[in-house]
């Protein structure tokens, strides 16, 4: 804690300036090190052993960690990991696209409500989410199915009974409604730390209404914006129970396909290693999205 | 803060870990000292879901003075790296026939110590001496059934094949988009198998290649691959044929007004008879208090119990005679298995062909 | 701060307007279903067999269900409340200060955000495992939160910062200036200014743990089944009505309490305006 004292010495003295900067430092580190330590213990070496694996053998009952070889990685140039990345891929983008679209006019609608409304706003959103998340996909198989009311519209409005059950459609209805409160909570966050002052002053400046929101509303919120997307975007393509009761896993994406070495296979080797790949590309992707991101502020 | 320094820790940490896990315990069974009736503590079962009343634990509880609690899993292969791993607090478990026998490969089940269970006399020879658990030395048979094909007669009629033709077929097309397949490797790569004339449990890469094509060619004739809820959307009427098992299939026709508009066969080339067992963890907290619950669910009347309230088959033969008619009727009506009792299979572990039934899956749905 | 942004009138108003009308109906129409069938005396979620209060009922008497109910919440309360704390020091620590180590950290707070679920229900059952042989505790409450938080840190600590990124720290400046310690300026200054982004990250953390299925599975011990686990359990034989009902008991509970909090909210608003 630094005191009073430090603070006025900082403001009127130079040669403080060096001191504080370390103090800051260790001001910085102290706040994170537990979250650090927490991690270290219970994310990076539970992953330590995954990555461990993923150099090892399968064997009948379990793994054979005698042997360490590459052969779980050269199947990763395998066609089918290749198609199943990029229809996955393509899926949880799309997602990710119809989250924002949805999302951005929410989260702006919702910070320009009074403080208590905006509340109100929030809890109604999450709240649909503490129900069970079966439940809700069950729920959605209803209404989408043969006899279900979209199907029921769609004849009551000419257009024939319509199916989207087992859908491409229903698969990414099912993403998009479970993952649209990750895109509207950062964006939401960012978007009402935007001054109100900057906006009018550019509608004062005659800028159209879009005007004020590509060149100011827009950046100052991209912030959120890149968080939104990473939290959608990211478990979509992990997703694995959405695709199979809305899609009715007709076509292999990478959730699945990791459940299955996982478990089916019970090919931890493989299962890690495919995992590992993964990962090291996301984290590359997200970082530099993010530091692209950081220069457009 | 020295982040390298750290991450080397934690990989050195990890390795430790690895190193004592290794050696991995015996399966000799731990029992030797219990007595037949005698309790060691608490009983932990793991099981799957709604396959035991919990009336009928408490009253096992009630009568040797401890307290049951149950938790539940989805899949064998969700209890398998559970029980492997160690430490899962279990005294007894609920495996399917194959996942026993690799269970008891990795030596992650013990031995029973058959004089503490004297009900085993009234096991049924049929479910005695099961191929993946040679003398029933690691397993007891707990409930059975088949894997199979239901059918909805008020969409499809009553003149449908009773062979896997009526998935693997043109006869499909008709039903286009209203058929579920298991979301399942072996089973339905296993289904394929047998509509080819094969052993569901081969391990001939160009048999099982042939059966990826199968599946692959007529996959859009499905409505989904799904494993959980062929039952309930059969009777939904969103589907009209469906690729499950028996015990779901019957409790979910009985559901319904009319349970006699729906058909559950074996089709005529086969297909898979499961049996699901209760085995005990190598490391079970409580080994003599698990073979007394096992002898006590061997018991006739306990056994009946069971299966009147979960309607799956009972490999008891002394609960035969107390099963309810309606379920007794479903398991001994002789249109269900339409090829016999020798086009049955159990699925066996085929080691490290497991890795390519998955694959083939994988492909064959693209 | 007076944070509200610039209310839009005229057509981009109502446009607005509607888009949110919209989000809501989306949000809540399989609710309606959901709620709907918790009343149906069929098994099969799918098929409406008339009225029946039977599953509410069921749940009554059910220890199971009301056990895995009791624990998923005694664990969401926990894993939030503490990544929370944890989530957002890391967030302040990143976007306000420099120290050795940050890219690291900030590399691994995203890691978890990544790894894909099994990955993680995986080398979390191996390393409890191991660690229960070394230091010989059961599996249970413990695991499972401790599990949850290793996942919340993450979520949180990205909604916070998407809050603190371009934030200027002119405020807290300007309140020391005013000899306000460092503790006042961040009680009375930052706090509030993050707020949003914190109750964002709170929620989100909440509605993780209280659905997460593959973790808990992996790492949970006897007795410690949660309610995703229990109802996912229920896929197989089919996840009756009875998964409704609770559902529904859930929904009624939360809206009871946002209820509460805005007649207290009220309350306290009338008693400060007679003060």
């Amino acid at each position: 804690m630094a005191t009073t004292v430090e603070t006025i010495a900082e403001a009127v003295t130079p040669e403080f300036e060096h001191s504080n900067e370390r103090l800051r430092r260790r001001r910085g580190a102290l706040l994170a090190l537990p979250a650090y330590l927490y991690l270290i213990i219970f994310f990076v070496i539970p992953f330590g052993i995954v990555v461990v694996y993923s150099f090892a053998t399968r064997t009948r009952f379990g793994t054979d960690l005698s042997g360490w070889n590459l052969n779980s990685y050269r199947r990763l140039g395998d066609d089918l990991v290749r198609d199943v990345l990029f229809r996955s891929a393509w899926l949880a983008l799309l997602t990710t696209v119809v989250c924002l679209v949805l999302a951005y006019p929410f989260s702006y609608y919702m910070a320009t409500r009074s403080e208590r409304t905006r509340n109100l706003m929030l809890v109604f959103v999450m709240i649909p989410f503490w129900t069970n998340f079966l439940v809700r996909t069950y729920a959605w198989r209803v209404i989408l199915g043969t006899d279900g009311p979209y199907s029921q519209l769609t004849s009551a409005v000419g257009l024939g009974s319509g199916r989207l059950l087992f859908t491409q459609v229903a698969v990414v209805l099912g993403l998009v409604y479970g993952f649209l409160p990750f895109m509207i909570l950062p964006l939401y966050a960012s978007i009402e730390r935007v001054d109100p002052r900057l906006l009018e002053a550019s509608r004062d400046l005659y800028a159209t209404g879009f005007g004020t929101f590509r060149r100011i509303l827009l950046p100052l919120s991209m912030p959120g914006v890149i968080a939104g997307s990473i939290l959608v975007f990211v478990p979509s393509l992990g997703a694995y129970v959405t695709p199979s009761i809305l899609g009715g896993a007709k076509t292999t994406l990478l959730g699945s396909y990791i459940v299955t070495q996982f478990l089916s296979a019970r090919d931890f080797p493989f299962g890690a290693a495919l995992s590992f790949v993964l990962m090291i590309v996301m984290l590359s992707a997200t970082l530099i999205y993010f530091r692209k991101g950081g220069r457009t502020l | 803060m020295k982040s390298n320094g750290k991450a080397t820790v934690g990989i050195l940490l990890a390795l430790s870990f690895l190193a004592t896990a290794c050696g991995s315990d015996g399966g000799d069974s731990a029992a030797g000292s219990c007595e037949v009736g005698q309790v060691d503590g608490d009983l932990a079962l793991y099981n799957w879901a709604e396959y035991i009343d919990e009336e009928q634990l408490d009253e096992f509880a009630a009568e040797y003075g401890i307290s049951a609690t149950m938790d539940t899993y989805e899949s064998n292969e969700v209890l398998q790296p559970k029980i492997a791993a160690g430490n899962s607090g279990y005294d007894v478990i609920v495996p399917s026939d194959y996942m026993v026998g690799i269970l008891i490969a990795g030596e992650h089940v013990q031995a029973l110590n058959k004089d503490l269970i004297p009900n085993l006399s009234n096991v049924s020879p049929d479910f005695a001496n099961p191929s993946y658990d040679p003398d029933g030395s690691y397993a007891v048979p707990y409930q059975w059934g088949y894997t199979g094909i239901a059918v909805d007669t008020e969409v499809v009629g009553t003149d449908f094949p009773r062979s896997w033709d009526i998935v693997f077929s043109d006869f499909a097309a008709d039903y286009s988009g209203r058929i579920t397949l298991l979301d399942d490797p072996r089973e339905t790569l296993g289904a394929a198998l047998k509509s080819l004339g094969y052993s569901l449990n081969t391990t001939d890469q160009s048999q099982l290649d042939e059966a990826q094509a199968l599946v692959s060619e007529y996959k859009d004739n499905l409505a989904a691959f799904n494993t959980d809820s062929g039952d309930e959307l059969i009777t939904s009427g969103e589907t009209a044929i469906a690729h499950g098992y028996s015990g779901d299939m019957f409790t979910q026709f009985l559901e319904t007004d009319d349970p006699s508009r729906y058909v559950f066969f074996v089709p005529e080339e086969g297909g898979t008879r499961w049996i699901d067992n209760m085995a005990i963890p190598f490391d079970a907290p409580h080994p003599c208090t698990a073979h007394t619950f096992i002898n006590w669910l061997l018991d006739g009347e306990q056994g009946a119990a069971l299966s009147n309230w979960n309607y799956y088959g009972t490999p008891n033969s002394a609960s035969i005679d107390l099963l309810d008619e309606e379920l007794n009727a479903f398991l001994t009506d002789p249109t269900v298995l339409t090829g016999g009792q020798e086009t049955l299979e159990s699925i066996i572990d085929t080691g490290d062909f497991e890795t390519n039934y998955a694959d083939a899956f994988s492909r064959a749905k693209g | 701060m007076s944070g509200s942004v610039v209310r839009p009138t005229g057509k981009t108003g109502r446009l607005l307007a509607a888009n949110a009308w919209l989000v809501y109906l989306f949000f809540y129409a399989p609710i309606v279903v959901l709620v709907i069938y918790s009343f149906s005396d069929s098994r099969n979620v799918g098929v409406w067999g008339g009225f029946t209060l039977d599953w509410y009922e069921d749940f009554g008497n059910s220890r199971q269900a009301k056990g895995a109910l009791t624990n998923s919440l005694k664990v969401a309360v926990a894993s939030t409340v503490v990544a929370v704390v944890l989530g957002t020091m890391s967030a302040l620590a990143i976007e306000r200060y420099r120290f050795r180590g940050r890219a690291f950290f900030d590399a691994l707070l995203y890691l978890p955000v990544i790894v894909p679920d099994v990955t993680m229900a995986v080398m979390l059952l191996l390393f409890f495992a191991e660690a229960a042989s070394l230091f010989g505790f059961s599996k249970g409450f413990a695991t499972i939160t401790l599990s949850h938080i290793a996942f919340s840190i993450s979520f949180v600590s990205i909604v916070v910062r998407a809050r603190i990124s371009g934030m200027s720290e002119q405020l807290e400046e300007a309140a020391m200036d005013l000899y306000a310690t460092r503790r006042q300026a961040f009680r009375y200054v930052t706090l509030p200014a993050i707020m949003p982004g914190i109750t964002g990250g709170a929620l989100l953390a909440f509605t993780l743990s209280l659905d997460d299925v593959v973790i808990t599975e992996f790492v949970t011990g006897p007795g410690w089944t949660t309610l995703p686990v229990f109802v996912f359990g229920l896929i197989r034989k089919g996840v009756t009505p009875l998964i409704n009902a609770i559902s529904v008991i859930m929904l009624i509970a939360s809206m009871g309490l946002v209820a509460l909090s805005l007649l207290a909210e009220r309350a306290r608003g009338d008693r400060g305006s007679e003060a």
